[in-house]
């Protein structure tokens, strides 16, 4: 599905965050991304979902280069993907459904499917019963479940995850981590960036290590490997 | 996975979405609405002032250009044969549309007509006519007027030659610097009201940058993200030239009603009201939302990077 071949990224200001990257990720494949703070993990999920750009080498995504996919094409990639922040970026105007609404509205979905749509994703993070609420009576954990419904409304085969527990409480953790696992089980691909050692070490996934933008460990059902 | 076409044909239901969230940000932004608007509205004005003023003028000056003629007095010691000459002589000068004679009888009439009661008593001359015959010179292009008249000044016969004597020179020259003067004030008022209305668009832009980011990121297009900002301008634009249409025609109604019948018979002809204030009322929304539109598309491009 994903697959990048020597891939380099430069910023502007001279810091070199992707220093020769060679990975593939299957489809249906759940892969945590770890290494020191600074090592590169953000930028590595960046380039997926083309927020950043390489500076050489070639990311493909599906058989599209992204390197070379132009602007006005983004859009249309990244409808198929699903992206969750640390910091869950909601709307704080709108409610919990309108928050999810918004992403099939926005690309112009129509709107006898919205509500089905919006309806059974909140049913899957548990968040039915509260569609009607403000992100701001919601608890930590209950809005990143709203962010995360937010990124598989459009049913993407691809959701990447920058620290989604970043944030939030262990026990609340857990419950995101459900969320994620339904996902993958499901057939979609879960790429996640995390410092959560408990995590990785528990529910077992490929583990890809990073540091100085370099791949430094490649496992199957690895293991965190860093002391916090 | 990524075969599903761009959406380019927009659907009502998403320009209706456009409009609401336009509408919604001119009310959310209250303040600066009213101060971009108002920005609109003073250029607008004096736009529109500027404008009528200046199409006026320049209506005087065509009619004055119209009326520009030479006249050429003719030596009293000339004989039929050398005016003649000297009327075939003007002829051949490749700038001369026309050339008509009148004698000094009617020169006289002309004149003592032209003076009413006064003119009475200069019938006296009708005995012993002290004028001229003339001939009256017009010019294919009333610029060539004075080129014109030196030329005919040096041929034979022609006793004196006279022409606008400088007045027409200097109304054309008054005229041309207050466009130029109007020009520039209009075109730095024109930059001054787009500026304010960019920063009002930047400052809807800024308070909506987390929701423009959750577009980028679901996927929304870049048209789909502009159009309301794009609106919105559109509206400051059309607001703010409601009051400069509305005055700008009251005013020039009744200026036209209480200045018409006192310049009548000065030779100056003002626009007519009827076609004119419709032209102006165009020319100044279509303006108004030239400005809008620019100015919000000046601020979309630099923060949306695209
Ligand atoms: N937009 C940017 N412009 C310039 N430098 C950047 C930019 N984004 C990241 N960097 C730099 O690139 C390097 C890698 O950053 P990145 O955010 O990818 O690290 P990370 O592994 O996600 O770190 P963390 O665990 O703290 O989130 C850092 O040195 C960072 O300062
Ligand atoms: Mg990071």
């Amino acid at each position: 599905m994903i697959e990048m071949k020597n891939v380099y990224k430069k910023y502007r200001n001279g810091v070199t965050a992707a220093n020769g990257i060679d990975v593939k990720i299957k489809q249906g494949e759940f892969a945590y991304i770890v290494g020191p703070s600074g090592a590169g993990k953000s930028t590595f999920v960046k380039m997926m979902y083309r927020e950043e750009k390489p500076t050489s080498g070639t990311i493909t995504l599906n058989g599209i280069n992204l390197g070379e996919l132009k602007n006005t094409k983004v859009p249309l990639i990244r409808r198929n993907i699903g992206v969750v922040f640390q910091d869950f970026k909601l709307l704080t105007k709108l409610s919990v459904y309108e928050n999810v609404a918004f992403a099939l509205e926005v690309i112009e979905e129509q709107p006898k499917n919205i509500k089905k749509k919006v309806m059974d994703t909140l049913e899957l993070v548990g968040l039915k019963h509260k569609a009607r609420m403000l992100p701001t009576e919601l608890s930590g954990g209950e809005q990143q479940r709203v962010s995360i419904a937010r990124s598989i409304v459009n049913q993407p085969k691809l959701v990447i995850a920058d620290e989604p527990t970043g944030n939030l409480d262990p026990d609340t953790s857990w419950e995101i981590m459900n969320i994620f696992e339904e996902i993958n089980t499901r057939g979609t691909t879960v790429l996640m960036a995390t410092h959560n050692k408990e995590i990785v070490n528990t529910i077992k996934h490929r583990v890809i290590a990073i540091e100085g933008g370099r791949i430094v460990r490649d496992e199957q059902r690895g293991d965190y490997g860093y002391e916090i | 996975m990524m075969n599903k076409e761009v959406i380019t044909d927009m659907k009502s239901r998403t320009l209706a979405r456009h409009f609401r969230e336009s509408f919604k940000s001119l009310a959310r932004n209250g303040w600066m609405t009213f101060a971009s608007a108002s920005a609109v509205t003073v250029t607008l004005i004096l736009v529109g002032v500027f404008f009528v003023i200046m199409m006026n003028l320049n209506q005087v000056a065509t009619t004055i250009e119209e009326d520009v003629e030479i006249r050429v007095h003719i030596d009293v010691a000339a004989a039929e044969e050398d005016q003649e000459n000297l009327k075939n002589e003007i002829e051949q000068l490749p700038q001369v549309a026309s050339i008509d004679y009148s004698n000094k009888k009617d020169e006289l009439s002309n004149l003592i007509d032209s003076l009413g009661d006064e003119g009475e008593a200069f019938k006296l001359f009708e005995q012993d006519n002290p004028l001229n015959d003339v001939f009256v010179v017009k010019a294919k292009n009333p610029a060539d007027t004075m080129g014109i008249a030196k030329q005919i000044e040096d041929m034979e016969y022609a006793s004196k030659v006279k022409y606008g004597q400088g007045s027409v020179e200097k109304l054309f020259s008054v005229i041309n610097l207050s466009r130029n003067v109007g020009l520039v004030l209009i075109i730095g008022l024109l930059f001054t009201a787009m500026f304010l209305i960019s920063n009002t668009i930047k400052i809807t832009i800024v308070s909506r940058s987390k929701e423009i980011e959750i577009m980028r990121l679901v996927g929304a297009t870049n048209s789909f993200i502009r159009w309301p900002f794009f609106l919105e301008g559109l509206w400051l634009g059309i607001l703010g030239a409601i009051i400069p249409v509305a005055a700008v025609s009251t005013i020039y109604y009744y200026a036209y009603d209480y200045l018409e019948p006192r310049l009548q018979g000065h030779f100056i002809q003002l626009l007519e009201v009827s076609p004119f204030i419709y032209q102006v009322g165009a020319l100044l929304i279509i303006m108004g939302a030239l400005i809008g539109v620019w100015g919000s598309l000046m601020s979309v491009r630099k923060f949306l990077k695209i």
